[in-house]
């Protein structure tokens, strides 16, 4: 049984739900789920945005308590204490929107709420060594000493995750810990898992990333609008099984077929020899109706790029001229209303008013359509909502949430649609589809590629390989602030990008 | 069928009982508690008369506190608002005693016009050092709530300032004591200032951005607002509301000196918060602002006919007051 991989099959049910519910305000979101946990097994939640895979694990480790139904945790009916204090009973969770306090350093939050003395006093030294430990395990370079707020976001999720990993912890819970995580990262990230699990721990994985829960996880459960439906051993499914049962029906191509676009075609936004702090030299061309990707490494300079062009950052150095007419540097109106827009990776902080409705974000950046003289009309901006509703299929039960309260899913798709509600021409999208489920990246896909045939022009900015190679028709690979190769055609491809992107090829760029 | 259609309006009916916000229904309980106890304590209180007469009195601090409340809202503070209305009334005062113009009439409309572009331009100020000076608006406008204080005193060499002539003085009294179909002038501008503001604030493009920046001026930037107009706008506002303040001060006492106007700031922000609005910055309730400064004036007023607590203790109470809001505040945040 030790020697295999999976054996986890049959250990003992650590933590199970029995007949959980759950309401917010009269709005119900969970039906009756039944879900169990076995010692020493990595148990995949899966499900569309909103079918409420975080609220069941949230319910699972105290931070929300059932409406109705029944936890028990080694056999026995418990009452799991709220707001982490289930941490004492071995339950830890890794939560999908980062709850770090960001005046602390990494140390500090490490051991928070459980610092370490040393007759009395605060045992720095230790805590450090400890901290520089776990990371290291983990593969991260995060300096122990850095500011939270002044780490990015990908490295803020390896700190909740070695958090979490330090706490010897008999029952894990990651809601969607890889979505901000490069490949790299992940395969740390998973070693660790694995080793935990090997030696009893129990892990909960919520992710939309099929082929990371066909690699890690021993079971799936799958949940479909807040009902349970389906348990089994990962080994007997396979990708499209559970997005079949996620979504239920069958789902047709995720990537719509790549247009090439015509090189007679007019070049809207260039960009010439763009410095920045980081980045360095950077030159490239869009043209009219064109997807162009950019890959490469976390932490390779794309996102500091796209800043700068949108003018959110100022340039060092360098032009970013659009259809003739030069963008000045750091100004975000001028990028806009020469019809420029970016679109944030960072949703929480940069992108949605957590604490405003739907309809407050979605016109945020567009309110000069919705009336005039600065007056604004609510009908037409409740038209607007419907459209997004319906275009980007924002799903929530009730429609006066405040946007923090959606599922991660859906505060994306309302990110996506308050940026398009400007109808840019040119368009930067950062992460387009972070967590997001299939059936939406398939919807999100097509609507980017519909935007393109529409003569607009898409800047795809994606970590996820596939996205890019599936979406665009050239791609650009960064570098340490450069770009380093410029892809088209046949040659894009997951071991050419990696070859540029990990610096073993360079090529000038075009 | 039928039915099915009933249950969800019943549905829709009782959700929308519980979207009612606390924040924004308990300063209006609040408001009726206290008519019950003032009632209680003397008969004469629940009167017209008292209550016209009470919220007469609270328009200063009510019209401040509009303007506060865009202040507040995108984030900032204004401590200055205080000496602000001792400076600009000084200033207004020595306009119409300088004689440049010899008509009472356009004399006064050329007051007005002063006093108005006077307090902007003190918002203003108070803007472009918090913006683009880049510094706390905590501690820029307790500078020149400072330099406000202390221009008005150099200005009255310490004594007061009086407006001298009585021609002027008599076409300027009906601003203060006169009335408009029977309701007294305070509270009609009382009412004209806050249905601008309330408009400004939830029904046009400038009041969404106030609200954007105040609850995240990072998401506010991402979004193409600019944030250090907004903020800067937000204090020429509040500046613009301590002048329609001074409008109303000056033909009530005729006159000015370097105590004018002393804790307003402190009056200004009770009312503000006491109002419901978040101190933090991101939700603007213009009438519950109203309702804060309205229970400031009747507390004030019920411990003066009443004879349980010494009218000297005023201050202490309104100190109390906020404090107490504010701990009301907090615990509603976390029941919802
Ligand atoms: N605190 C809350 N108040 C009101 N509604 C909530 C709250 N938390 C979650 N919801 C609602 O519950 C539903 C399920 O959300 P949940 O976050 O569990 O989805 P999810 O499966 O994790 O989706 P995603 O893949 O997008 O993260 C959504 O409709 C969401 O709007
Ligand atoms: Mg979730």
């Amino acid at each position: 049984m030790s020697s295999q991989t999976s054996g986890a099959g049959d250990g003992a049910v650590v933590l199970s739900a029995r007949r959980i519910s759950k309401s917010f305000n009269g709005v119900q979101v969970l039906f009756s789920v039944d879900f169990d946990l076995r010692a020493g097994e990595i148990h995949a939640l899966m499900g569309e945005n909103g079918a409420g895979k975080s609220t069941l694990v949230k319910i699972l480790s105290g931070f929300e308590q059932p409406t109705s139904g029944e936890i028990t945790l080694d056999g026995h009916a418990v009452t799991l204490p709220p707001n982490g204090a289930a941490e004492a009973l071995g339950i830890v969770i890794i939560h999908q929107e980062f709850n770090l306090a960001e005046h602390l350093t990494v140390t500090e939050s490490l051991f928070l709420g459980r610092e370490v003395t040393r007759f009395g006093v605060l045992d720095r030294k230790f805590m450090r060594a400890e901290t520089r430990r776990v990371l290291d395990l983990l593969g991260s370079h995060v300096d122990e000493n850095a500011m939270i707020s002044s780490l990015s976001i990908a490295d803020k999720q390896m700190v909740e995750i070695a958090k979490a990993i330090s706490r010897d912890a008999r029952v894990v819970f990651m809601d969607e810990p890889t979505a901000v995580l490069s490949r790299e990262e992940t395969n740390f990230l998973f070693k660790q898992v694995r080793k935990l699990r090997d030696q009893g721990t129990s892990f909960v994985f919520v992710s939309h990333k099929l082929d990371e829960v066909m690699e890690l996880t021993d079971r799936v459960t799958v949940l479909r609008d807040g009902q349970w439906i389906k348990t089994s051993p990962t080994s007997i499914l396979d990708g499209e099984s559970i997005a079949q049962l996620m979504v239920g029906r069958e789902l047709s191509k995720l990537y719509p077929a790549k247009r090439e676009p015509n090189v007679d075609e007019e070049i809207v936004l260039s960009v010439d020899a763009l410095s920045t702090g980081y980045v360095k030299d950077v030159t490239f061309n869009v043209r009219k109706g064109e997807i162009l990707g950019f890959s490469g490494m976390i932490g390779s300079g794309r996102t500091e790029l796209m800043e700068a062009i949108a003018g959110l950052r100022s340039r060092a150095s360098g032009e970013v001229i659009i259809r003739g007419a030069t963008v000045p540097s750091g100004d975000v109106h001028a990028a806009n209303r020469q019809g420029l827009a970016y679109m944030t990776k960072d949703r929480k902080s940069k992108g949605l008013l957590l604490n405003s409705r739907m309809t407050a974000n979605l016109t945020l950046q567009s309110l000069e359509n919705h009336g005039k003289l600065g007056y604004l009309s609510p009908a037409s901006e409740a038209q607007a909502l419907e459209r997004a509703r319906r275009r980007f299929d924002i799903r929530v039960r009730d429609g006066n949430v405040v946007a923090g309260r959606m599922s991660g899913g859906n505060q994306q798709k309302l990110l996506l649609a308050k940026v398009m509600e400007t109808e840019p021409e040119i368009i930067i999208i950062d992460e387009p589809t972070r967590g997001i489920d299939v059936g939406t990246k398939q919807q999100i896909y097509h609507f980017i590629s519909a935007l393109a045939r529409d003569g607009r022009s898409i800047i795809v900015v994606s970590s996820e390989m596939p996205e890019v190679i599936g979406l665009c028709t050239r791609v650009a690979v960064m570098r340490e602030g450069r770009i380093v190769g410029m892809l088209e055609g046949d040659e894009i491809s997951e071991q050419e990008i990696m070859r540029y992107a990990a610096g073993l090829k360079k090529k000038a760029a075009a | 069928m039928d039915t099915s259609v009933n249950e969800e309006t019943r549905d829709e009916r009782r959700r929308n009982w519980r979207d009612i916000d606390l924040r924004a229904v308990a300063p209006f309980a609040a408001l009726i508690l206290l008519l019950i106890l003032g009632a209680l304590v003397n008969p004469n209180f629940i009167g017209l008369n008292n209550l016209a007469n009470v919220a007469t009195r609270s328009a200063f601090i009510a019209i401040i506190a509009i303007g506060a409340t865009f202040v507040i809202s995108s984030g900032d503070l204004d401590l200055s608002v205080g000496a602000m209305v001792a400076f600009v009334a000084s200033l207004m005062i020595l306009f119409m005693n300088s004689g440049v113009i010899a008509d009472p009439a356009l004399m006064l409309t050329a007051a007005v016009l002063f006093a108005v572009v006077a307090g902007s331009l003190c918002g203003l100020a108070n803007g472009l050092i918090t913006t683009v000076g880049r510094i706390e608006p905590f501690i820029a406008t307790l500078g020149t709530m400072g330099i406000y204080r202390g221009l008005t005193t150099w200005l009255s060499q310490g004594g007061a300032i009086t407006l001298k002539d009585p021609a002027l003085q008599e076409i300027y009294r009906p601003a203060y004591f006169g009335s408009i179909l029977g309701i007294p002038v305070p509270i009609v501008v009382i009412l004209a200032v806050t249905c601008v503001a309330a408009f400004i604030l939830y029904r046009t493009r400038y009041g969404r951005h106030v609200v954007a920046v105040g609850s995240n001026a990072d998401v506010a930037r991402y979004s193409g607002i600019p944030v250090n107009r907004v903020r800067t706008i937000a204090f020429v506002i509040q500046g613009l509301c301590v002048a329609i303040a001074v409008l109303l001060y000056v033909p009530r006492l005729g006159s000015t000196s370097a105590t004018t106007g002393i804790l307003w700031e402190l009056q200004a922000i009770t009312a503000v918060v006491v109002g419901g609005t978040a101190l933090k910055g991101g939700a603007g309730r213009v009438w519950g602002t109203i309702c804060g400064a309205f229970i400031l004036e009747l507390v004030g007023n019920i411990m003066l006919l009443s004879n349980f607590i010494s009218e000297y203790l005023i201050g202490a109470i309104q100190g109390t007051i906020i404090i107490v809001a504010m701990l009301v505040q907090r615990s509603l945040v976390r029941k919802s």
